[in-house]
């Protein structure tokens, strides 16, 4: 009998090709240079900085961390007031096996810092839910996902996943496919904290309090957000949310498949406004990859981004406007909505989900007539928006409803982590696109709304003045027209090349071929970077180890945090005001959640 | 409590006298669903009467009257939105009176991704609807688990509920399921009831 064994049968079993090379950000001169000033200026020996990151990064003693969170916030100058993020990085062959992440941006500087806190498997961190109140459903998403306890939190059980979930599925030994099933004997019964001014000494028998729920369905939730409410009469005496009923394994998905995999997922974190999402992720993979979209990408990227933050703002208002019982603006306003969508899939072919971006610019060109019916739509938009506002804003019914109701301050608001509309409605002007501009933003003329008074109504005249605005952008995009060019970088590493060259020459099709079985592959390093999406701050921090999958991939999400803070808004009111409180909130489930 | 078929040759409109029911051909001025080919005669004399199985008035009056409860959780429902509003119009074809109580609605869309921990408020709101009850599982999420193969994904949602029809899509497109209901009509009109 032969020996012989067929080669091809033998599997290929050494280490894939990975990229060796270390991610030097652009930013990290300057980022190491503001990180020296920050370290002298607090003046704290907790803090190590952690050198050659896009942003100024300190390593933080774990026992210290409040004493630094509470140092940079009430810093005279430093002033770190907004937490924008905290979240975890497992590295299961550390001996300190967590990275606790923390970044916080400075609304008087204009600046962002980044803490993070090594930990070993079992070792727990003190909440940081008193210094920004933002991070106690921060903390419990890390709890649920990495099973890292937080010392005094008060309310430490998870969030995102079920009741019978076992094991923390964002850990690295993770099944991503393990499931566990719920069933109705799971589910656990919540009882809401009354708020401190509703608690009563004694029982008063004449009035029993009843706790009401609502959702997870109930048309107007908008999705799968369930509010357990007590109630004492018609007034909310406390409140809680309960979310994770649309918890899609985003971050934990990314880690499996490839870079642009990834571009469709993130399209699902706010489905309303799909391309800025794409936009957020694929400007942090070129941001590690060192690549920039060519001109007349970018210039579709922002064209793209604009439409679909009206629509966004539509469905918004729209929605809302229905809760409160205004069918007629909803019919209204999806009229030219459905034209936003049509010219999206005169580009891609999808229509509410185009994944139209790629990493290094676009997926296809668009058609010729894309500005033409780009202008076509901003010509028609404005008229819609006028006549919904005119219906609704001089309607007594309307401002009786909105006013004053669901108040938040501007300093809840910012100790919250708010960010977009909903902070701009208390008087704060924080927009990215202003603040850390991207796709050109800053050669627009254009301005940030903001409203006064933090209650539903001041995020309607904000919603309405931003739509305004998008259209100031765009009409300047339209007139400055499409910069000629490709769409795609021309580097064989991130793009794959034309066919024509593939059959034709041998190096295309080397690249071709290791494009696709390896895929991108973008230094080792780790990056975080920002847009303005529909509802605040998008951001994306992406670890890499050099292979062709993420190693980590999380998005902020900005309706986390916003959501966070409102059974706070609604404790004192009624249901009816809680429910036009939560419509103007533009809570989505698919960011909220992942 | 699940609704038989009904299945009488008794017509409860009045017929032309001699002929019995299920005899010959019947006739009548308007064509129902399932009336055989008319052929109006010069013996009828302008009668105005009409005659079909109450089965299969009952089921065409179903069909064209669906009330849709639209179980959205994720971006399957915006498109379910386009559909229902101006552009697409639903009420073209009689689904648009949307109830978000289970107890009005005989016909429940899955719009949506449905995660392990939503899926047993699935299971009750589709017990608390009135037989008959019809579902579309709208989007590769309700049918598949789409590309969620993940820890909290139900891997479709005939796992839960049963399902009448599957519409393709991420998102399907508004045209795409109003083809789906429009199939369904078809279906309740042939009378096919399925158990649940
Ligand atoms: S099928 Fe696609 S569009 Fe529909 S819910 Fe699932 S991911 Fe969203």
């Amino acid at each position: 009998m032969s020996t012989l064994t067929k080669l091809s049968a033998i599997p290929y079993t050494g280490p894939a090709p990975t990229n060796r090379n270390v991610y030097t950000p652009t930013e990290a001169p300057a980022a190491d240079a503001r990180g020296e000033a920050i370290l002298a200026a607090l003046n704290l020996s907790a803090l190590t900085q952690e050198r050659g990151q896009d942003l100024p990064t300190f390593i933080v003693d774990r026992a210290e961390i409040i004493n630094v969170l509470r140092a940079l916030h009430d810093h005279a100058s430093l002033q770190f007031t907004l937490p924008l993020e905290l979240f975890a990085v497992d590295y299961p062959n550390r001996e300190q096996r967590f990275d606790v992440v923390y970044q916080l941006y400075s609304l008087a500087n204009n600046e962002r810092v980044r803490l993070k806190v090594r930990l070993a498997d079992g070792e727990t961190l003190a909440t940081s839910s008193g210094v920004y109140q933002a991070y106690d459903w921060f903390e419990r998403e890390i709890f649920d996902m990495f099973g890292i306890r937080f010392d005094g939190h008060p309310n430490l059980r998870r969030i995102l996943t079920h009741e019978n979930f076992q094991g923390h599925a964002l850990r690295k030994d993770y099944d991503p496919a393990q499931r566990w099933l719920l069933t109705d004997a799971g589910i656990a019964t919540i009882h809401p904290k009354i708020a401190p001014q509703f608690v009563q000494e004694e029982e008063d028998s004449d009035f029993e309090r009843v706790t009401l729920n609502l959702g997870p369905s109930h048309p107007a939730t908008h999705g799968t957000l369930r509010i357990v409410t007590t109630l004492d009469g018609e007034t909310i005496v406390g409140a809680d949310c309960e979310i994770g009923y649309l918890h899609r394994c985003f971050e934990k998905m990314s880690e499996t498949h490839t870079y642009q995999q990834v571009i469709p997922y993130t399209d699902r974190l706010n489905y309303c406004s799909a391309i800025i999402n794409n936009v957020g992720y694929c400007m942090t993979v070129e941001k590690m990859l060192g690549v920039t979209a060519p001109e007349r990408a970018q210039h579709v990227r922002l064209i793209l981004s604009e439409f679909y933050r009206i629509s966004d703002h539509i469905i918004c208002i729209g929605t809302n406007l229905v809760d409160m019982g205004a069918l007629t603006n909803f019919w209204w306003l999806f009229q030219p909505r459905e034209e936003i969508i049509a010219l999206a899939e005169s580009c891609s072919g999808a229509r509410l989900l185009p994944s139209y971006l790629r990493i290094g610019g676009l997926a296809v060109d668009v058609p010729s007539d894309f500005l033409a019916n780009a202008q076509r739509i901003v010509n028609m938009l404005p008229r819609y928006i006028d006549d919904v506002e005119a219906l609704v804003m001089k309607n007594r019914i309307f401002r009786d409803r909105v006013e004053g109701v669901g108040v938040i301050s501007r300093e809840d608001a910012i100790n919250f982590g708010f960010t977009g509309p909903c902070l701009r409605a208390t008087g704060v002007p924080f927009d990215v696109r202003k603040s850390n501009p991207y796709l050109g933003y800053e050669t627009y003329d254009w301005d940030v709304p903001v409203a006064e008074g933090g209650d539903t109504f001041a995020r309607f005249l904000v919603r309405f003045e931003e739509m305004r605005q998008s259209l100031r952008i765009l009409q300047q995009a339209i007139d400055r027209g499409l910069p000629p060019g490709p769409v795609m970088v021309d580097n064989p590493y991130v793009a794959l090349p034309p066919k024509a060259k593939v059959y034709n020459e041998m190096e295309s099709l080397i690249y071709h071929f290791k494009l696709i079985m390896h895929g991108i592959q973008p230094p080792v390093g780790e990056a975080y970077f920002q847009v303005e999406g529909g509802n605040g701050e998008v951001g994306f921090y992406i670890v890499s180890d050099g292979t062709k999958h993420p190693y980590r991939v999380r998005a902020r999400p900005p309706c986390f945090p916003i959501f966070e803070a409102y059974s706070k808004m609604i404790t004192g009111q009624t249901i009816p005001d809680a429910i036009a409180a939560l419509g103007s909130l533009n809570i989505i489930a698919g960011e909220l959640d992942r | 409590m699940p609704v038989q078929k009904i299945d009488t040759p008794n017509s409860i409109i009045p017929r032309k006298a001699g002929v019995a029911p299920g005899e010959g051909p019947e006739k009548g001025l308007i064509t129902l669903p399932g009336e055989a080919a008319r052929d109006t005669g010069d013996d009828l004399g302008g009668a105005t009467y009409l005659t079909t199985k109450l089965d299969q008035v009952v089921n065409w009056a179903r069909g064209n009257s669906l009330w849709p409860l639209p179980f959205g959780t994720a971006c399957c429902a915006i498109e379910f939105m386009s559909m229902v509003s101006s552009h697409y119009d639903i009420s073209r074809f009689g689904a648009e009176v949307v109830r978000f109580s289970p107890r009005q609605a005989d016909l429940m869309i899955v719009a949506g991704t449905i995660v392990d921990k939503i899926a047993p408020v699935l299971k009750t709101i589709y017990d608390q609807m009135p037989e008959p009850k019809y579902v579309i599982a709208m989007g590769a999420c309700a049918t598949s688990g789409g590309f969620y193969r993940a820890y909290h994904v139900v891997q479709g949602i005939d796992e839960i509920v049963p399902v009448d029809m599957w519409v393709p899509g991420c998102p399907p497109t508004p045209d795409g399921l109003m083809y789906a209901i429009l199939k369904l009509k078809e279906k309740i009109e042939r009378g096919e009831i399925r158990r649940g």
